[in-house]
C-alpha cells in the first residue's frame, strides 16, 4: 500500500515530470498560453500515459533490453496515432477541441521516459498507477503555468473552458482586466514562469528541510 | 522458471532482438492500417458534416434551396485546387462558397468563403487548422469574432492595397503574437474574391447537377 502512495507522491510532487524531471518541455512551453489549454493537454497526455504504461508493462518480459527504446517509441507513436484516428472518427466534436494537442503528445519525451524508467520494470497495476500519478502531476503543473501566463498575459483565467469541458464549466471563465503583458503569452513567458515555478519549489523544499532539521535537533 | 531462463538466453541473441523489433513494427503497422480502414469512412462523413454546417453558416438560409455540398465546381486558384459550392434558389445561382486553403504558421488552414452575386463576402469560416493554441487560433469563431471582419467586404472595400493585416498597412487586425496566421487568411479571402470575379460566369453557366 505504501508503495502506491510513494508512486503517487512521486508523480504529483517529488519526481514531477515538469518541475523535477524537466521533461515534456515542448508541450509545457507550447500550449500553456492559457490554463484551459494546459488542462486539455494534461488530460490528453494522462490518458496516453496510462495506456502506454499499461502496454509497456504487459510486454516487458518479451522486449530485449538492447532494442527496448525503438520498440517503446513504435508502441507509443502507434498508440497516439490510434487515439488520434479513433477520436477523429467517433468523437469528432471532442477531437476538434483536443486534436491540436494529440499530435503534440508524440513529441512528449515524458511518456517514453516513464516507459523506460518505470513501466518496463514494473507490474501492470503499478504502471497504471504511475501513469495516472505522473499524468495528474503533469496536468496540475501545466494548469499552474497556464494560469499564471494567462492572468499576466491576457488578463483572463480559464478562457474558453466551455469548449473543452462543456457549457456547464463556463463559470470557470474569468475576465480580470483588459490587456496584459504580451510577453507572458509568447514563448519567453513560458520560460519565465517555469523558472519562477522551479525556484518556488526549491525554496519550499529547502524551508521544509530546515524545519525538519530543527525538529530533529530539538528531539 | 526454466521458461524464464530460456527467455533470458534468447534475449541476448541478435536474431531474437531483430525478430522482436520486426514483430513490433509489423503489429504496429497492421493495427494502424486496420484503424485507418475502420476510421476512414466515419472521418470522411464527419468532415462532410462539418462542411455542410460551415456552408450553412456563410450562406443566408433563404438564399438557396439546393444542396450546395453536391452542386460543386472544381476550380484552380493559381496552384491551388479549390472547391466551389454553388448556392441556387429555384435554379438561379444566388452565390457561391469557395472552399480554399491557406498556408498558416502550423500548416494548412482550411477555410470557406461565401461570396454573393454582387461580389461581396457573405461570411468566412475556418474549417480546420493547426495554429498555435492561444495565439493563432483566434481565427476560429469559437475563440474570437475576428472572421466577422470580412462580412460585407468586396474587392473595392477596402481597396486592393489595404486588403492586408494592419502590420502590412492594411485594414484587418492581426493578433497579438500571431501575424502569419491572419495574414494567410486575409490573402486567401482576397484571392477567393478575385477568383470569383474572374470565373463566376463559367461556374454559373453550368446546369445544377443535383
Amino acid at each position: 500500500m505504501s508503495d502506491y502512495r510513494r508512486i503517487l507522491r512521486d508523480g504529483l510532487w517529488d519526481n514531477n515530470m515538469i518541475s523535477s524531471q524537466l521533461l515534456a518541455m515542448c508541450p509545457a512551453m507550447a500550449v500553456t498560453a492559457t490554463a484551459t489549454n494546459g488542462l486539455g493537454m494534461g488530460l490528453a497526455t494522462t490518458a496516453v500515459l496510462v495506456a502506454a504504461n499499461t502496454l509497456v508493462a504487459s510486454v516487458r518480459h518479451l522486449v530485449p533490453t538492447s532494442v527496448r527504446i525503438p520498440i517503446f517509441i513504435v508502441l507509443i507513436a502507434s498508440l497516439v496515432t490510434l487515439v488520434d484516428l479513433a477520436l477523429n472518427a467517433w468523437l469528432h466534436e471532442l477531437y476538434k477541441v483536443l486534436g491540436l494537442f494529440i499530435a503534440l503528445i508524440v513529441v512528449n519525451c515524458g511518456i517514453l521516459g516513464r516507459a523506460e524508467s518505470f513501466a518496463s520494470k514494473s507490474t501492470v497495476s503499478r504502471a497504471i498507477v504511475d501513469g495516472l500519478a505522473m499524468g495528474i502531476g503533469f496536468t496540475w503543473v501545466m494548469v499552474a503555468i497556464g494560469a499564471v501566463r494567462e492572468v499576466l498575459g491576457s488578463g483572463t483565467l480559464f478562457a474558453q473552458a466551455h469548449l473543452l469541458l462543456g457549457p456547464a464549466f463556463g463559470f470557470l471563465e474569468l475576465e480580470l482586466f483588459d490587456g496584459g503583458a504580451l510577453l507572458m503569452v509568447l514563448p519567453p513567458g513560458g520560460f519565465l514562469v517555469l523558472g519562477g515555478l522551479l525556484a518556488a519549489k526549491r525554496v519550499l523544499e529547502a524551508s521544509r528541510q530546515r524545519r525538519g532539521a530543527v525538529a530533529a535537533q530539538s528531539a | 522458471m526454466s521458461g524464464h531462463r530460456l527467455l533470458d538466453r534468447l534475449h541476448a541473441t541478435i536474431p531474437f532482438q531483430a525478430g522482436m523489433l520486426a514483430l513490433t513494427v509489423m503489429l504496429a503497422t497492421a493495427s494502424l492500417a486496420l484503424a485507418d480502414r475502420l476510421t476512414r469512412r466515419p472521418i470522411a462523413e464527419a468532415i462532410a458534416e462539418d462542411t455542410r454546417r460551415s456552408l450553412a453558416q456563410v450562406l443566408p438560409a433563404d438564399s438557396y434551396d439546393n444542396d450546395p455540398t453536391r452542386d460543386i465546381v472544381h476550380a484552380r486558384d493559381g496552384d491551388l485546387a479549390v472547391t466551389v459550392h454553388v448556392a441556387r434558389r429555384a435554379g438561379v445561382p444566388t452565390g457561391v462558397v469557395i472552399a480554399t486553403r491557406a498556408r498558416g504558421y502550423g500548416g494548412e488552414i482550411g477555410l470557406v468563403v461565401g461570396v454573393s452575386r454582387d461580389q461581396r463576402v457573405l461570411g468566412v469560416r475556418i474549417t480546420r487548422h493547426a495554429e498555435t493554441p492561444g495565439l493563432g487560433d483566434k481565427i476560429e469563431l469559437a475563440k474570437s469574432d475576428w472572421v466577422h471582419s470580412f462580412a460585407g467586404r468586396h474587392l473595392a472595400d477596402p481597396d486592393a492595397a489595404r486588403w492586408a493585416v494592419r502590420k502590412d498597412g492594411g485594414e484587418f487586425d492581426q493578433f497579438a503574437g500571431a501575424t502569419i496566421t491572419p495574414r494567410a487568411v486575409v490573402a486567401a479571402v482576397k484571392s477567393s474574391l478575385e477568383l470569383y470575379r474572374r470565373e463566376h460566369h463559367e461556374w454559373f453557366a453550368r446546369r445544377d447537377p443535383s
